[in-house]
């Protein structure tokens, strides 16, 4: 027997590739673009999001029933807060060096509208595991994006990959850079994260036609 | 039977049971760990101070490795050989100065009474490091740090950190080549306490020069580089006077 039926294994598929917060739901860009200048920060905050997604979806699930509709909004920012604020805590309390290379990222988890829109969109309505295969689908899907933008970022913005250089010493002209190569410093700068998440759907979008809207 | 959840006063009484959850829990949890995080930033602080005074643990290009948490007590009584209190023209021994809160001095300051300045001296192999604590404005948030001086006002050795700059970008004076441009360089500018400005297009990338009173920008991070540059000047300033009196000119 299958670990997870086939529905479920899809709510873990999707996500990561055709029904992708990121380039095709379009929920979450504003972290894409912020923080995705170094790959260390951009798998620090997938985690982050799969974490708190995972929890929120499944604290959420549980809670659907007795949500008083006029005030779920305030009610999911308000399970995301305390998520959020207690990995914060925890985090200052027993690693405290890891939660000095978060510092904002925490705190911006609450604003991340993937939460909110899989709050919303699926886990008011669900039970709570599917709920919570939802949620990891989703944080996950989120977090290859956020891997491969900060990749490319770093990697042709730094000439570094998790702060290690891989090309080479720019001042001292060594490796790449012996042969006139330069860093591209509009790479560091969000909107080339823009770009970059561009070009990843145009890659998606031309590999499956599906995805393509007709207008 | 089914819970009527449209109702005003359910939505009411909702809304109240959920604040009182959520705050019992996290008063809890705030209150059970505060007193770790409170130790955590302790250390962290007795860490900061060794690092400028190039007690630390760095191994190779690029790494900021401090002393570990749990041998920093033992190394800061060893190396810091003095915690001074300054107020006004009174000088005082204190060996808590380094808990001294900035923020709360300058509030202080702010409101007419007379800041509380802390300045450690250190001794490593024979010699000495006067070391300043330093606070001011980054980008988004408050920047912080330490630079350690000899007896001529020239720097050695700095250590730099932030509450929230962009990573990549503003975050990057917490990197060892920012950080080890400092080094070398006066806050003198003849006789006047001119501090360290992070200047764009001084054309000394490789900080050659070491008597501007200049250090490379870091690209991308113009605002927080400013607020460094201010938060140097500022700082030294605010222990001028005493400075004055242990140069050796």
């Amino acid at each position: 027997m299958a670990l997870l039926s086939k529905k479920d294994a899809n709510l873990i598929k999707d996500p990561l590739a055709d029904n992708n917060p990121i380039t095709i739901q379009v929920l979450g860009i504003c972290s894409a673009l912020a923080i995705t200048a170094e790959l260390k920060a951009s798998v620090v905050m997938a985690v982050s999001v799969l974490f708190v997604l995972g929890m929120g979806n499944v604290a959420i699930s549980l809670l659907r029933n007795i949500i008083p509709s006029k005030i779920r909004i305030i009610v999911q920012l308000i399970v995301v807060a305390t998520l959020v604020i207690i990995v914060d805590q925890v985090l200052k309390a027993f690693a405290y060096e890891l939660s000095k290379t978060l510092s904002v990222f925490v705190g911006l988890i609450i604003t991340n509208c993937i939460i909110m829109g899989r709050f919303e969109a699926f886990a008011l309505g669900n039970g709570p595991w599917r709920s919570f295969l939802d949620g990891i689908g989703n944080a996950l899907g989120y977090g290859i994006i956020l891997v491969i933008v900060g990749f490319f970022r770093e990697l042709l913005g730094s000439g570094t990959l998790f702060g290690f250089p891989v090309l080479g010493n720019p001042i001292d002209k060594t490796g790449l850079y012996a042969f006139g190569y330069e860093n591209n410093g509009f790479m560091i700068i969000p909107p080339a994260a823009l770009i970059v998440v561009g070009i990843i759907i145009w890659v998606q979008r031309s590999r499956n036609k599906a995805l393509i809207e007709d207008n | 039977m089914a819970l009527n959840t449209e109702k005003n006063s359910y939505t009411v009484i909702f809304a109240a049971v959920m604040v009182v959850i959520v705050g019992t829990i996290l008063a809890f949890v705030s209150s059970s760990l505060s007193s770790k995080i409170e130790e955590n930033k302790r250390l962290e602080k007795q860490q900061n101070i060794l690092y400028a005074m190039g007690v630390n643990e760095n191994s190779g290009e690029g790494s900021v490795d401090f002393v570990p948490t749990d041998k920093v007590a033992g190394e800061f009584s060893k190396y810091i050989k003095e915690q001074l209190v300054i107020e006004g023209d009174k000088i005082t021994k204190d060996d808590q100065a380094y808990l001294i809160d900035l923020k709360k001095q300058s509030t202080a300051a702010k409101a007419g009474k007379t800041r509380k300045l802390p300045l450690f001296i250190g001794d490593k192999d024979g010699k000495t490091f006067y070391i300043i604590p330093m606070r001011g404005k980054g980008l988004w948030d408050a920047i912080w740090g330490f630079v350690a001086l000899d007896d001529q006002m020239v720097v050695q050795g700095v250590y730099f950190d932030h509450a929230g700059e962009t990573p990549g970008l503003g975050a990057n004076i917490k990197q060892r080549y920012f950080m080890d441009d400092f080094v070398g360089e006066s806050i003198l500018d003849g006789t006047k306490y001119a501090g360290i400005t992070v200047a764009k297009g001084n054309n000394d990338p490789l900080n050659q020069i070491k008597d501007d009173n200049e250090v490379d920008a870091l690209a991308g991070a113009t605002i927080t580089g400013n607020g460094v540059s201010a938060m140097i000047s500022e700082s030294v300033n605010l222990y001028k006077d005493y400075l004055e009196t242990i140069r050796v000119k």
